[in-house]
C-alpha cells in the first residue's frame, strides 16, 4: 500500500521562538528526500513534527489526505519509523531485544514466531546478524546507527525519517547506511526523510534535496537545481564551488565563510583568482 | 534466510536461560522457606514445622499435627512473617524494577515519590498524638494513616509534576522535595512528642519489621501487591521501550506520560500498603532490581518477575536472621537488609565486568 505524505502550512515555536515557519511540502512515494540546511535551521524540528514527537496545529501533517494529529499514536507508529541523531539506553539492552522494540507497535498481548521473524529478517537485511547478543551500548557508533535504523525498519514503516543518520560515522559506514536507505526506498517503497549536513553525501543519495532557512524552505528539487553557488551562499553563508562530481552529480567544495572579516575575504579572492 | 532462522533460535535459547534463572531463584526461595520454618525461639524443628503445615494444606492425609504450641508456633508465629516477607520483599523489589525503570534511573527506589517519608508522618501523627484521618482503632490507625499519607504524597508529587508536564525530572524532583517536606514534619513531631514512649515507637515504626505480621494484614496485603504486581508487568513493554528515551517511546506509539502516571499508580499502591503494615523497609527495592539485572538483563517483562523473586528472598533470609542472630531478641528487618545486602551488593558490583546500568 502506498501513502503520501503532505505537509500544509507547517509552524512551530518553541516557547515564543519561532522555529519553523508554514512549511509546505509534498513527499512522493519511495524517494529520498534529504533536508540541508545550517544549524539551528529546523531541520530535527521538521522532523519531529512529522513525527508528532513535538505537537503541532491540526490539518498541517496529512498522510494520505488525513490528519495524523487525528490518528492514534500507536497507529502512527505502524506508518512511521524515527531514527533520532543520538542514542542511549539507560539499562542495557542486547541487539535483539533493542531491534524486538520496533516491534512494539504491534503487540497487543505477546509476540508472535511472526514478530521474531520480521527481527531476524531486518538484522539480516543489515547484516547485523553478529551483533544481536552483543549488548547495545558496547558497540561503535555505526553499529549503533545500523541497530537503531533496524528497529526503525521492524516498525514496517512506510515512512521513515533520519535525523542525521551519517554524523558521527566514518566514510565506509556513511556510504554502506546510505546505501540501505536507498535499497529501501526502490525495493520496498518506503519514502525515506532523511536530515543531513554533509552536502555531498545528500547530492549523492537523494531524489530530492530541501534547504531549510531559518525555518522556511528556501529551495526544493533535484540535487542539480538546488546545489548552486547563490543558494548556498545565501543560505550558509560560505563562498562555494559547486562542480560536477565523477558519479555526475553536483559536488560542494566549500571555500570560505563570507561574514567573517576581510582576513577571510582575502583568502577567498586568493584561492578564487588561482582557480579562474 | 538461513541465519536468521539461526537468530531466532539464538535468541530463544537466551530466553530459555532467563526462565531458568527465574525458576532457580524460585526454588531457592522455597528452600529459604523450609529452613526459615524451622528455625527459632520454641522447640519446633523441621520435621514438626513440616507436619503441622501438611496437615493443614492436606486434612485428608491424618498427620498428626503436634502439640497445640507446636501448631500455634508455626501457624501463628513463624508462617505469617515468612509469608509477609515474601509479600512485602516482593511488592517492594516489583515497585523498584519498575520504578526505575520508567524514570531511567538506577538511583531510583520505590520511595522516590516520598512514599516513606510521608508514611512515617502518618504513622507518626497516630502513635504521638493517637491523630488519625479516617476511623480505626489501635494499630489499624498507624497503618490507615501510613497508607493515606502515601498515596497523599503520591498525588502532590503528581499534581507538581503535572504543572510541568510529567517528565522523569520533575517526578523525581518533586518526589525528593514532598520526601524532605514530610521528614520535615515528621521530625517536628518527634521534637514535639510528650511521651518518651511515643517517640520510641515511632523510631522503632521508622526501622521497619515483621514483627506484627498477622493472618489478617496479609489478607489485606496479599491482593494488592498480586494485582499491582501483575499490572506492573503488563507495563513492561512500555517501560522498555521508554528506557530509550521520550522521543524514541513516541515514535514507537508510546505515551510516556501515561505509562509514568500508571506506573506511579501502581507502585504507590503496593509499596504504602506493604510499609503501612511493615514500616518502612529500605534498601530490598533498590537493590533487587540491580541483582536482577545483572542476572538476566534489563527486558522487563523479565526483571520485574526477577526482581520481586530476589527481594522476597532477601527480605525473607534478613528477616530470618534477624531473628535467629541475637536471641532471644531480635534486630529489626531493616538493619538485617542492608547489612547483609550491602556486602553482597559490592561482592556482584565489583566482580561482573558489564555495568547494569549508563
Amino acid at each position: 500500500m502506498a501513502l503520501k505524505l503532505t505537509i500544509n502550512k507547517l509552524s512551530f515555536n518553541y516557547t515564543s521562538f519561532p522555529v519553523l515557519k508554514d512549511v509546505d511540502l509534498t513527499v512522493d512515494l519511495g524517494e529520498i528526500l534529504s533536508i540541508v540546511g545550517p544549524n539551528g535551521s529546523g531541520k530535527s524540528t521538521f522532523l519531529k513534527c512529522i513525527n508528532r514527537i513535538l505537537k503541532t496545529k491540526q490539518n498541517t501533517v496529512l498522510i494520505d489526505g488525513k490528519d495524523a494529529s487525528k490518528i492514534n499514536l500507536k497507529e502512527l507508529s505502524k506508518i512511521m519509523g524515527y531514527v533520532p541523531q543520538n542514542s542511549t539506553s539507560t539499562f542495557p539492552f542486547t541487539v535483539f531485544d533493542m531491534v524486538l522494540m520496533g516491534r512494539k507497535p504491534h503487540i497487543h498481548w505477546s509476540l508472535s514466531e511472526r514478530d521474531y521473524e520480521i527481527v531476524a529478517e531486518t538484522m539480516n537485511f543489515l547484516g547485523i546478524n553478529e551483533l544481536a547478543m552483543r549488548h547495545f551500548n558496547e558497540l561503535s557508533s555505526g553499529e549503533q546507527q545500523k541497530v537503531i535504523i533496524a528497529r526503525a525498519l521492524a516498525q514496517q514503516p512506510q515512512i521513515l525519517l533520519l535525523d542525521e543518520p551519517t554524523s558521527n560515522l566514518d566514510i565506509k559506514h556513511q556510504l554502506e547506511i546510505l546505501n540501505i536507505l536507498k535499497c529501501l526506498a526502490q525495493s520496498k517503497h518506503c519514502s525515506v526523510i532523511v536530515a543531513m549536513h554533509d552536502l555531498n553525501l545528500a547530492s549523492r543519495f537523494s531524489d530530492r534535496l530541501l534547504i531549510i532557512k531559518q525555518g522556511c524552505i528556501f529551495a526544493v528539487g533535484t540535487p542539480e537545481s538546488v546545489l548552486t553557488e547563490e543558494n548556498i551562499e545565501s543560505v550558509y553563508g560560505v563562498k562555494s564551488r559547486v562542480t560536477n562530481s565523477v558519479l555526475d552529480r553536483p559536488q560542494v567544495t566549500p571555500i570560505v565563510s563570507v561574514s567573517n572579516g576581510v582576513e577571510n575575504s582575502k583568502i577567498a579572492s586568493q584561492i578564487t583568482s588561482k582557480h579562474k | 534466510m538461513s541465519t536468521a532462522a539461526e537468530l531466532k533460535r539464538l535468541y530463544h535459547k537466551g530466553k530459555k536461560r532467563k526462565i531458568i534463572v527465574i525458576l532457580s531463584i524460585f526454588i531457592a526461595l522455597l528452600i529459604a522457606v523450609l529452613v526459615s520454618v524451622s528455625l527459632g525461639a520454641g522447640s519446633p524443628g523441621f520435621e514438626a514445622a513440616i507436619r503441622v503445615i501438611f496437615s493443614k494444606i492436606f486434612p485428608f492425609l491424618n498427620i498428626d499435627p503436634g502439640s497445640k504450641l507446636t501448631q500455634s508456633i508455626i501457624l501463628d508465629l513463624r508462617l505469617p512473617r515468612i509469608v509477609l516477607a515474601i509479600i512485602a520483599g516482593a511488592g517492594l523489589a516489583a515497585s523498584g524494577a519498575t520504578m526505575q525503570g520508567a524514570l531511567r534511573n538506577p538511583l531510583v527506589s520505590s520511595y522516590i515519590l516520598g512514599i516513606s517519608a510521608a508514611a512515617g508522618f502518618g504513622a507518626a501523627l497516630a502513635i504521638v498524638f493517637g491523630i488519625g484521618v479516617l476511623g480505626g482503632v489501635g494499630s489499624y490507625l498507624v497503618i490507615v494513616n501510613a497508607f493515606i499519607f502515601s498515596l497523599l504524597a503520591m498525588v502532590i508529587v503528581y499534581g507538581v509534576a503535572r504543572l510541568r508536564g510529567v517528565t522523569t525530572e520533575t517526578v523525581i524532583l518533586a518526589g525528593v522535595a514532598i520526601g524532605f517536606l514530610f521528614s520535615a514534619l515528621l521530625a517536628l513531631i518527634q521534637y514535639l512528642a510528650p511521651q518518651y514512649e511515643a517517640l520510641q515507637a515511632v523510631v522503632f515504626w521508622l526501622m521497619g519489621g515483621l514483627t506484627k505480621a498477622s493472618w489478617e494484614g496479609i489478607l489485606i496485603v496479599f491482593p494488592i501487591v498480586v494485582v499491582t504486581v501483575v499490572l506492573m508487568v503488563q507495563q513492561s513493554w512500555n517501560i522498555n521501550v521508554m528506557s530509550m528515551g521520550e522521543e524514541v517511546a513516541t515514535s514507537l506509539g508510546v505515551t510516556s506520560k501515561r505509562v509514568l502516571t500508571i506506573t506511579m499508580v501502581l507502585e504507590t499502591l503496593a509499596t504504602a500498603s506493604i510499609i503501612s503494615f511493615t514500616g518502612v523497609i529500605g534498601f530490598v527495592c533498590l537493590i533487587s532490581p540491580h541483582i536482577s539485572r545483572m542476572l538476566i538483563g534489563s527486558d522487563h517483562r523479565f526483571l520485574i518477575p526477577c526482581s520481586a523473586l530476589v527481594g522476597a528472598c532477601l527480605l525473607l533470609c534478613s528477616d530470618t536472621v534477624g531473628r535467629l542472630v541475637l536471641q532471644p531478641t531480635e534486630l529489626p528487618v531493616g538493619i538485617v537488609t542492608s547489612l547483609l545486602g550491602v556486602p553482597f551488593f559490592i561482592y556482584i558490583l565489583v566482580s561482573k565486568r558489564r555495568q547494569s546500568w549508563r
